[in-house]
């Protein structure tokens, strides 16, 4: 049976891939020099669907996904007190435990243990305390530069060890920072490193918003089957710099032109639109 | 001169400590009993560290656990300082009340970004809404012949954190009633222990051995009254204060290094008007400077000789025995400070 998992779904292409860009207006940058806010990995845990996510870059993208109101977090990034942690917190670190978000962190591969450790009390709650109804799983996202940290190997150790309920999910973006994923990995492929630990690695178009659903699907079944972690690698791309203190002179424009013209909201606009799934006038009202 | 010392204290403590002696405790037993005792009651604690489980922990603090709990709750991880203790912290976020063992705080280096980053100051990045119910413990500080990398003292580093709690207990009724405090406690909590001490054992009262037994944080406890010069200690420095003679000294064991029992301290010098603060670790930065600061703050005009700092020696810990005695400090040193701030010697900066 041909599932999200299987080899022809996705091939061993070359980097990069035809993909198109990630485009994300709501990028605020930190006001701390480049040297932090790298790889920000908060926890979103979804209370409607069960869903414990764990994010990597772009807290705020994933505390808006998470249904933390848009004016909360805006608060909170401008350092409001009406902000989602009274503008303690800030653009990386974005919690609301109304709506299971764990966290953004700042110190790459910090929340990937983090994410394994709800992982590890969900099935805790299911399997020493007993409560049946406890089927949380939890994603954790990061980018290509927290997958050469050692946490994230430990982590995918212990995960496939114990079959936690995890997904991690890796945002390939090819660049951390400034540093190019190709030069700084020895074995650039990230999704051959699941194996290595025992769990399925999958690599999904990251540019396209079905594809990574369907893989998201097939991997939060398995893990609450009980079957066990999975490691996702989305290919994407940064259109802009990390953070306003990131010049990006490092980038090739021509490579960045490539992946301009694929950026996944307006490919997913198209799509609807095509298929008549909504009309121009819907699009506009959200 | 070590051995000596410490049977004299054992001694001295028997009879000077606690008015009613009942049973004699371990400082093992009695750390062990308060895990056991609240995971009775506590239904959603659970312990993990490297080698907890089978192997009985590195100085067998855990023995016995695993056959009375089981392996759900006494874990036992890879030896993944980073990777385990994230995954307490995300557990402790998440609902449970996970007791994280370090085989010595030196191997906490390696995880200590998620004690500070994740457990520390999430309560106050979050604005209250995630809290991070966990204890770190494990031994601490300079052992017997174990090298530098596996004997510093790491009060400090923990005490100078907003957000974390770092409690060391010295006996028996310590290990036992600050360990219950540090569990039950909704924020994240740093036990630092004391590998020599394991194998002491201190009389207890009746009291202490109740299962309700619980002591506050941040409440230090005046071990021996005295009128001539106030000594601050806490874990192991505290067995050797009650060596001292000839000079009548005050002796405060910390317990809490933060909180600091400010509060105590102060009230205790302005009745001898001399201090002496004793500590294992290094002099610089460390749990003597905060409290000759504090006593600067809030009782300048009642110290009577400037305060005299003992700590260990500036040096990484070396290895060979006779070395190492003479970098942590001794009874002879605390006793000659004591006389230096009694005015009874010569002053440092005299003879310099």
């Amino acid at each position: 049976m041909a599932t999200a998992f299987s080899p022809s779904k996705f091939a061993a292409q070359p980097f990069p891939l035809n993909t198109t860009s990630q485009n994300n207006p709501l990028t605020i940058p930190t006001t701390a020099s480049a040297f932090l806010g790298s790889t920000r990995k908060p926890i979103l845990l979804s209370s409607s669907s069960n869903l414990n996510l764990r994010r990597g870059s772009l807290t705020v993208v994933k505390a808006l996904s998470k249904g933390i109101p848009a004016r909360a977090i805006l608060s909170e990034l401008l350092g409001k007190a009406t902000g989602c942690c009274r503008g303690q917190g800030g653009s990386m670190h974005i919690f609301s435990r109304e709506h299971n978000m764990l966290g953004g962190f700042a110190f790459i591969g910090e929340g990937i243990p983090i994410g394994t450790g709800a992982a590890f009390t969900s099935k805790y709650k299911r399997e020493v305390l007993k409560e049946a109804d406890c089927d949380h799983v939890t994603l954790a996202f990061f980018g290509d530069g927290a997958c050469n940290n050692g946490q994230f190997y430990e982590c995918l150790n212990m995960a496939a060890l114990w079959k936690l309920p995890i997904v991690f999910v890796v945002e390939n973006n090819l660049w951390a920072i400034g540093m190019s994923h190709l030069r700084a990995t020895s074995v650039p492929p990230i999704y051959k490193k699941g194996p290595a630990f025992g769990m399925p690695g999958v690599h999904v178009d990251g540019m396209d918003v079905l594809k990574v659903r369907e893989v998201a699907k097939e991997a939060i079944g398995r893990a609450r089957r009980g079957e066990g972690p999975t490691l996702v690698e989305c290919e994407t791309y940064r259109f802009r710099g990390h953070s306003l203190a990131d010049p990006d002179k490092l980038r090739d424009p021509a490579e960045k032109a490539h992946y301009a013209a694929r950026d996944p909201i307006t490919a997913l606009k198209k799509y609807l639109i095509d298929n008549s799934l909504a009309s121009e006038a819907d699009l506009k009202a959200i | 001169m070590l051995a000596i010392a410490r049977q004299r204290m054992l001694g001295q403590s028997f009879k000077k400590i606690l008015p009613a002696v009942s049973v004699l405790r371990s400082y093992s037993s009695a750390a062990k009993q308060v895990i056991f005792f609240t995971f009775f009651i506590l239904a959603h604690n659970l312990m993990h560290t490297d080698m907890v489980g089978e192997y009985q922990g590195a100085y067998k603090i855990t023995k016995g656990l695993l056959e009375k709990y089981g392996p759900e709750r006494v874990l036992d991880t890879p030896i993944t300082e980073a990777g385990f203790t994230g995954i307490g912290v995300g557990a402790a976020y998440y609902g449970l009340k996970p007791v994280v063992e370090f085989m010595t705080f030196n191997f906490s280096m390696q995880a200590i970004d998620h004690i500070i980053n994740s457990a520390a100051k999430s309560n106050y990045m979050s604005a209250g809404q995630i809290s991070v119910p966990i204890v770190f413990r494990g031994p601490n500080g300079a052992a017997a012949g174990v090298g530098a990398q596996h004997s510093q003292c790491y009060a400090v580093w923990y005490a100078s954190c907003p957000g974390l709690k770092v409690l060391s207990p010295y006996n028996s009724e310590d290990a036992r009633g600050l360990l219950k405090a540090a569990i039950r406690d909704p924020d994240p909590v740093v036990f630092l222990e004391n590998e020599l001490l394991y194998g002491e054992s201190f009389p207890v009262s009746d009291e202490v051995l109740d299962s309700s037994f619980c002591l506050p944080i941040g409440k230090a406890k005046i071990e021996r009254e005295g009128k001539d010069a106030t000594i601050t200690a806490f874990s192991k420095m505290a067995a050797e204060m009650l060596e001292k003679d000839g000079i009548c000294a005050e002796v405060i064991n910390l317990r809490s290094i933060r909180p600091l029992d400010r509060a105590t301290i102060n009230a205790s010098v302005r009745k001898t008007n001399r201090l002496i603060t004793v500590e294992e670790g290094f002099p610089q930065h460390g749990v003597g400077a905060e409290i000759c600061a504090s006593v600067v703050e809030e009782s300048f005009s009642y110290l009577d000789a400037p305060v005299e700092r003992i700590a260990g020696a500036d040096v990484p810990m070396p290895y060979a025995a006779n070395l190492e005695r003479m970098a942590v400090p001794q009874v002879e040193d605390i006793v000659r400070a004591a006389k230096r701030a009694c005015y009874r010697s010569v002053p440092l900066a005299a003879t310099a």
